[in-house]
This record gives structure tokens, C-alpha cells and sequence, in this order.
């Protein structure tokens, strides 16, 4: 428990970070520091989407692996750390 | 006895006894070679041929020698009972007799006797067919004996076929008769000369041997591989599906549950490096930010460039009289590529500014003398919108009509008013400036007041020696009839498309300066020829509690500063004269000398206007004079740039400049000073190198130069700044290529006192400017006695 708290600030304490969530394999969120609904939404969509890339890296190349995912948008970037049994998504707003 | 009995009781006898009874003879009932016997089992023991036991009905046959039977029949006599067949037996040519088991009796016995050859081997020879393919096998394997040849007939072919002599060979011996020994004479003969001489055995086509072809027609289609087909079928059960869901979410326990296992730990262990770093990299740098996109958006505005045609193309054209259109174009920075707007002139420009109290007014002057006015108020929006957008511009539609690809094209203003020819200057317009909206100048050279803040007069040099002045507006005699006048403004500044502006309507072709200043030289006779000129700005104090001067009728339309053409020049009467105007000129000529001058007209003795005696003139350049850029900080600081070197003067001091750079190699071309630093200016060079000077640090050489920025000749240097962070440079090269430079903030940024220690500086080379020449007049006088000293001796 104490060491994904001490994750979470550590993420937290970054410039511009607007919302952490943690989302095990299937897509379920587990710890989150944003409203439910949005939680749910981001998890949900995002799940399908690391899976895609994640299955689109290792169809190209078997040996190789998803290790980082970024999405880009004109308000904000939305990066996310593929594990074995979990993601971690951060949403941040870019200081332009 | 029964009939069978006698018979076999009949062999039984001895031959030499004659039965008791002779049988009677009977027609045998069975084949000749057959004979029926009746065995006991006395007899079938002692030949073993019991029945069913040695011989069944699978194998009936059994051999029995002869010899046995005569025995038999000897021992037993007539009880054998082979007696019948005695006599068969005796006459048996073998050794053995075939005794058949006659199961099924055929014969009326049991057992018979086979007692011919011929029918023993018959009998034995089918009962075994399968030895006959043994037996040819064995055949095969043998040497094939040699047979007699029988013929097929094949001889009669062969002999048909044959070629035989069927006579003797006939011998013939000739002799040709000649004469003995005469000559003989070969020649040759070509065999094509005669018709028989050659005998041609060409190919030809022989009609036995033609193959027939046939040909059959049969249809052939393609069939497609790939068919479809659909069928429609009838929704039978209407009913909507539709599928409700909720987010799968864990319980607080479960969530707990994770967040302590050993797995979550390891999870964010290894995930937070990854992200922080991401995170981090987001501060540092946006790598998505568009540079050049930036310096449009902070620039925000248009650069214009006004382009002439090279020298050596001058020279060419200079005896065609026909004149080129040309240009000066509008750059947006966010579409470098494209001009926004082009503006037409009659012939090249050399000079052109924007009108300071109203941004869409540009004059220009032109190659052969002419004053050029344009309006691009109706293509404002036009620009607004290229600089907003950033995109490929489209014209507006209501712009051109006649222009097919109206989209590419950019728009291009025509000029409003063009001056006359006769009264404009009679070689290229080298300057033109507007008058400051503070003030205006009359006829006789006198500033005056002005009345609506516009700037409203022109100031152009040429180099037929003149300096004119001229006013955008009509003077009073030239009023146009009432109607005209009253025309409502709201027709006047409705534009159609084509046609131009009307702002300046009233003085196309028509427009005469105001007044004109000559320069006559101070020294000799002649005029000077000025290149560039730079009067002192000014900023006037305003009486705002002056009572306004009662308006002439014709400034009704006062509240619209813009018409121009319904302001009239005011007479002279009516405005005050300013008296703090300074009202002299630095002019830059094209020998490479200062000139200053007042440009108030003076009245001579016969009453005729002409100008002042130049005040001061001062060669310092060895060649043209370029630029006589003032200093933004210090109003009566001036550099000039010409030939080799440059100067910077001091208005009052007229000795001369009060600082000179050393000759450098190559010219410089053009000098302007920094907007925000008091002390540094750049000076461009005719190698395309830019030199940045700061006084104040070093005064004998630049502190930098940024050699070859461009391979041609630096025209001009236009410093801008489009935020405190963001300085500009512009450079135009010869080759017609617009570089703009960022200034690093170090050449923004002026030093702590940086304006006060200049002046001191400029205090300082005064004093040394003064003391040289003081000396310098007192080393002449030392000569000059010197000189009278000897010449007296």
C-alpha cells in the first residue's frame, strides 16, 4: 500500500499531472485520483487501445514488447506504463 | 451269379481253365477302356485301396502293378477278383493299371479299372491342369530350339522392294572425232546463262501431303468465380434488441487486496521510472512546438518589400522606352513562400513608407521621378486574414472577376494617384518620407501647425538636386465644383472591385508639389545631389486649450479625417507657425557629402522664392551616401553610411562628425540603428556580411560580425520588435531574398546606464572633434608662417 502511495505523489508532485490511474489486466480500475465516471471511461477505453498497440508490437516482431504508450491531443497527453498485470495512466497538461 | 459276377469271376480264372459257365457275353455297359472290378476287402486290404480310406472320391486314382494282380490271380485264382479281367490285365502294356474308386458308381462297381493307355493318361492328364503353367515356364526358360522358317509371305515384299540389275551393264566407248592434237579451248560457262543450263528443283507446296485442319467452333464461357447473391428475407418476430451495461468495478476489499499484494509493488517499482521520465521530458521541451509557426504569430504582422530590377538590367532597359510594371509585395510570415498582396507601380520603386497616422496609405517613389500613392484599406481585412490563418490565402471572390485560378493569385492593388509628370522630379526618387502628423509645411517652407494630426505632406529627394514637398490635399484654387463636393462619403469609400481607391482621386495625375528646395553647393556653383535625407521629428506639445480657428467651409468634413480629397490646404494665414520645428535637413549626396541645410524658402531681393545656402557641408564618404538612419534615442544623433566608412554626427556640431569609423574593406551598404540599445547599430555590407557595432564597447571595430549571411549585396536592414522577447531583423539582399533575424537577447537588452555613458562618449569625441581642429588650424597657421619664413629668405 505504502509504496504505490509513494508512487502516486511522487507522480504527482510533476508539473501539469491532472490524474493518475492504476487498471489491472482487464481493464478494472484499481486506484485512482480522478472522479468515478471519468475513471471508468478512460479505463475502459484505454484498455482496449494498449491492447491493440501492445498486440500490434509484438505482431510485428514476437520478441519485442509495448514498454511505453503516449497520446498527444491539443489539451493534454495522455501517457501510459504497460506492466505485466497492470497499466498506470497519467494524464498531464504540457507547459507550453 | 449276377451278370456283374461272371465277369470278374471270369478273371479270376486262370486263362488256361475254362470257367464252369462260360458268362454269357454281354454288351459291356462301359467304355472299352473301362473296366468295372468289385474289390472285397480282402482285396482292397491287400492293395490298399480300402475304400473311403486310401482312395477317397478326391483322389479315386490309385496305381497298382500289374504284377501284384497276376499274383493275386495266380494265388487266389478264380476268388481274385481280378479274374474277370485277367486277360485285360496280362494285355496291360504297362506295368501299372489305374484302379479308379468309382465313388459314385458310375459304372455299376465301385472300383474299375482303366485298362488302356490312352484312356489312363486322359484320365490322369485333366484331373491335373494346374501343372501345365509349371509346365511352360519351364518352357520359356529353355533355349528355343531352332525351327524350320516358315515363310509369311514377307519374301514376296522385300523382293518387290528390291533393285536388281535385270540386265547386264551396257560398256559404250566414244570417240569424238577431231583432230589430232589440236588445241583445245576451256572456257567456263555460267550455268545461269542458259535457260537449260540449270536445272532448279524449287519446293513447292504438294497438295497429297496438306494436314487438314480442322476446325470446330465450340462456345466457351467464363464462368465467374466469385458469385453473389442475396435474398431478402421477411422479419418475421419484430423485436428490438438492445444491451444494457455497467463498468465492472472491485469492491473496496478487492481493491485493497491488490494494492498490498507483492505484485502491485513490483509493478509501480518498475513502472515509475518510465513515467517520470516522460513527465520530466513534457517540462523540458515541447518537441510538437512549430518554430517558424511561432514567429509568425509573435511577428503578427507584414513585412513589405519593394523590388527593382538589378543594375546591369537597368541599363538595358534604359533604351527601350516601354516601362515594366512592377511590385512591391507583401510577405506574411505565416505563408513565406507567397506574397499577400502586391502593389502596382509604374516603374520600379526605390523608396516607399507607410503613412504614420494611417497604416493603409503608402507612397512611394518611383525610378523615372513620378510620387506614387496607394490605398490597400479594402485588402486590410485580406491580410488580417493571411496573417491569421496561416494558410494558402484564397482570394476574395468578390475581388476579381475576370481572373480564372482566383485562388493562386494574390491581389494587387493599383495605385490611387500617380504626380504629374512635369512637375515630379526628372531622375529616380532615392527617398521618400512622410511629414510626421505633427506637423505641416507651407508653401514657403514654413512648419505649420497641423490641424487634423494626419500626416498629410511628403518629403522626396531626388538626385536632379531637388527636394520637394508635397501635399495630399488639393490646394483651395483647384475646388471642385459643389455636387462633387457633395458627394455623401458613404458613395466615395464604397469600392468596386476593380477600380481603385478613390481616395486620392483628386490629385492623380495632377499632383504638384507643394514646394521645392534646391541645393545649391556651398562652394562652388552647382547643385548638390542628394541620395538620402533625414530631418529631425517632431513631437509637438499640444495647447489643448487653444480655441480651434474658425473652420473653412470646405473642413466640413472634418469628422473624416481620411477623405482626402475633400481637405484643403489650409492658407497660410489661418495656422500658427511652429517655432521649435527644426526645420533642417541632413541630406547624404551622392559624391559622398553631408549637406545641411534649412529648408524654408527664402524670399531674394527680386521677391523670388529660393532656398538657403546649405549650412554645412562636409565630405566624408568617398562614394554614395546610403543611409542616414537617425538614432531612436539620441534626436539629434545621426549615422551615416556611404562609401567605406560611416559617421555619426551630432546635430550642433558643425564642425564635422564627431566620430568615424576606420575604412573597412568593403563598403558598407546600409547602417541602421537598435530600437532598444542606444549604442549598437548594424551596418551591412556589400560582401553580404552584417556588422554589429556597440560604441560603447568597442569603437574601432564591430563586436561582431556575421560574415556571408547572404552571397549578395545588403540593400536594407529594417530592425522590428514584435514582443519584449522577440526582436527582428530584416535583411534584403541584391538577389531579392528577405532574411529575418531573431536578435539575441544580449543585443536587446541595453546595459545599466548604457544611454548616459553615450552621451558622455559623444561629449567626449566632441571635445576631441574640437580639439583637432583646433590644432589642426593652428598647425596650418604654424605652415603657413613657416612657409611665408622661408619664402621671405
Amino acid at each position: 500500500m505504502a509504496e504505490v502511495e509513494e508512487t502516486l505523489k511522487r507522480i504527482q508532485g510533476q508539473k501539469g499531472v491532472q490524474g493518475i490511474i492504476i487498471v489491472n489486466s482487464e481493464g478494472i480500475p484499481v486506484k485512482t485520483t480522478l472522479d468515478n465516471s471519468s475513471t471508468v471511461q478512460y479505463a475502459g477505453l484505454i484498455h482496449q487501445l494498449v491492447m491493440k498497440a501492445r498486440s500490434t508490437v509484438r505482431d510485428i516482431d514476437p520478441q519485442n514488447d509495448l514498454t511505453f504508450l503516449r497520446i498527444r491531443s491539443k489539451k493534454n497527453e495522455i501517457m501510459i506504463a504497460p506492466d505485466k498485470d497492470y497499466f498506470l495512466i497519467v494524464i498531464q497538461n504540457p507547459s507550453d | 451269379m449276377p451278370p456283374k459276377k461272371p465277369k470278374s469271376a471270369g478273371k479270376k480264372k486262370p486263362k488256361g481253365q475254362k470257367a464252369p459257365s462260360p458268362p454269357p457275353i454281354e454288351l459291356p455297359d462301359h467304355p472299352e477302356e473301362i473296366f468295372p472290378v468289385v474289390l472285397t476287402s480282402v482285396t482292397q486290404e491287400l492293395f490298399a485301396c480300402i475304400a473311403d480310406e486310401d482312395v477317397t472320391s478326391e483322389s479315386p486314382y490309385k496305381l497298382l502293378k500289374k504284377a501284384d494282380i497276376i499274383e493275386d490271380m495266380k494265388t487266389r485264382a478264380a476268388v481274385s477278383d481280378f479274374s474277370p479281367a485277367k486277360q485285360k490285365v496280362l494285355d496291360y502294356p504297362e506295368d501299372e493299371i489305374l484302379l479308379v474308386f468309382d465313388r459314385d458308381f458310375v459304372y455299376g462297381t465301385c472300383f474299375y479299372l482303366v485298362v488302356t493307355l490312352e484312356a489312363k493318361e486322359l484320365l490322369i492328364t485333366p484331373p491335373q491342369p494346374e501343372e501345365e503353367p509349371v509346365e511352360i515356364e519351364r518352357e520359356v526358360s529353355k533355349t528355343p530350339e531352332l525351327k524350320e522358317w516358315i515363310s509369311l509371305g514377307s519374301e514376296v515384299e522385300i523382293e518387290n522392294e528390291s533393285v536388281r540389275e535385270t540386265r547386264e551393264k551396257l560398256g559404250f566407248m566414244l570417240r569424238v572425232q577431231r583432230k589430232a592434237r589440236a588445241p583445245v579451248c576451256f572456257s567456263d560457262r555460267n550455268a545461269a546463262d542458259d535457260k537449260h543450263g540449270n536445272l532448279g528443283c524449287p519446293s513447292y507446296e504438294d497438295s497429297r501431303f496438306s494436314i487438314k485442319w480442322i476446325q470446330r467452333d465450340c462456345g466457351i464461357q467464363a464462368a465467374p468465380t466469385v458469385q453473389s447473391s442475396s435474398a431478402q428475407t421477411q422479419w418475421k418476430c419484430r423485436k428490438n434488441m438492445c444491451t444494457q451495461y455497467k463498468p465492472r468495478e472491485f469492491s473496496e476489499e478487492e481493491k485493497d487486496n491488490i494494492l498490498q499484494s507483492e505484485r502491485m509493488k513490483e509493478f509501480c517499482n518498475s513502472v515509475i521510472l518510465r513515467m517520470l521520465v516522460a513527465l520530466q521530458q513534457e517540462e523540458i521541451m515541447n518537441v510538437f512546438h512549430d518554430d517558424w509557426k511561432a514567429l509568425g504569430t509573435a511577428l503578427g504582422s507584414v513585412i513589405a518589400v519593394a523590388f527593382t530590377e538589378k543594375k546591369e538590367q537597368r541599363s538595358k532597359e534604359s533604351t527601350s522606352p516601354d516601362v515594366r510594371p512592377s511590385h512591391i509585395v507583401f510577405f506574411c510570415f505565416s505563408n513565406p513562400y507567397e506574397p499577400q498582396l502586391l502593389l502596382e507601380c509604374p516603374d520600379d520603386i526605390y523608396s516607399f513608407q507607410f503613412c504614420p497616422s494611417d497604416p493603409n496609405i503608402i507612397v512611394g517613389g518611383c525610378r523615372n521621378g513620378q510620387v506614387v500613392l496607394w490605398d490597400i484599406s479594402g485588402h486590410v481585412t485580406h491580410l488580417q486574414r493571411a496573417q491569421s490563418s496561416g494558410k494558402k490565402v484564397s482570394a476574395n471572390t468578390d475581388t476579381f472577376e475576370l481572373d480564372d485560378n482566383k485562388e493562386s493569385k494574390t491581389p494587387v492593388v493599383r495605385l490611387c494617384a500617380v504626380s504629374a509628370v512635369e512637375s515630379s522630379h526628372k531622375a529616380p526618387i532615392t527617398d521618400v518620407q512622410w511629414l510626421p502628423p505633427t506637423f505641416e509645411v507651407t508653401r514657403m517652407g514654413i512648419p505649420v501647425e497641423n490641424k487634423y494630426k494626419t500626416s498629410v505632406q511628403v518629403v522626396t529627394c531626388s538626385p536632379d538636386c531637388s527636394i520637394m514637398f508635397w501635399d495630399v490635399r488639393l490646394p483651395k484654387l483647384l475646388n471642385q465644383p459643389a455636387s462633387v463636393r457633395k458627394q455623401s462619403p458613404d458613395q466615395k469609400a464604397e469600392m468596386t472591385p476593380f477600380s481603385v481607391p478613390d481616395t486620392f482621386k483628386h490629385l492623380d495625375r495632377t499632383w504638384k508639389p507643394l514646394c521645392r528646395v534646391l541645393l545649391p553647393n556651398i562652394k562652388t556653383s552647382g547643385e548638390y545631389a542628394p541620395l538620402k535625407f533625414n530631418f529631425q521629428n517632431y513631437t509637438c506639445n499640444e495647447n489643448t486649450d487653444r480655441i480651434p480657428e474658425e473652420a473653412d467651409e470646405d473642413d466640413e468634413s472634418s469628422e473624416i479625417p481620411r477623405d482626402f480629397s475633400q481637405l484643403r490646404l489650409p492658407s497660410d494665414k489661418n495656422l500658427t507657425t511652429l517655432e521649435d520645428v527644426n526645420t533642417k535637413l541632413y541630406i547624404g549626396t551622392e559624391d559622398g557629402e553631408i549637406v545641411y541645410i534649412d529648408w524654408k524658402l527664402e524670399k531674394d531681393e527680386s521677391g523670388r522664392l529660393h532656398s538657403t545656402k546649405p549650412l554645412n557641408c562636409f565630405s566624408v564618404h568617398s562614394w554614395l551616401v546610403n543611409t542616414l538612419p537617425r538614432s531612436p534615442f539620441f534626436k539629434d544623433v545621426i549615422l551615416t553610411t556611404g562609401g567605406w566608412k560611416f559617421a555619426i554626427w551630432q546635430e550642433g556640431v558643425m564642425d564635422g562628425p564627431i566620430i568615424v569609423s576606420p575604412s573597412s574593406e568593403r563598403a558598407c551598404t546600409v547602417g541602421c540603428w537598435s530600437l532598444t540599445r542606444p549604442a549598437v547599430f548594424f551596418i551591412g555590407k556589400d560582401d553580404g556580411s552584417i556588422e554589429v557595432w556597440n560604441l560603447l564597447e568597442k569603437a574601432s571595430e564591430p563586436i561582431q560580425v556575421h560574415a556571408h549571411v547572404t552571397t549578395a549585396k545588403i540593400t536594407s536592414i529594417t530592425p522590428w520588435i514584435a514582443s519584449p522577447k522577440q526582436h527582428f531583423l530584416a535583411v534584403t539582399d541584391e538577389l531579392g531574398v528577405i532574411h529575418v533575424f531573431e536578435i539575441p537577447k544580449k543585443l536587446c537588452i541595453p546595459s545599466k546606464n548604457e544611454s548616459v555613458n553615450l552621451k558622455i562618449y559623444f561629449e567626449l569625441e566632441k571635445t576631441r572633434l574640437e580639439d583637432y581642429l583646433r590644432r589642426e588650424a593652428l598647425w596650418e597657421t604654424e605652415q603657413k608662417e613657416a612657409k611665408e619664413l622661408t619664402n621671405q629668405m
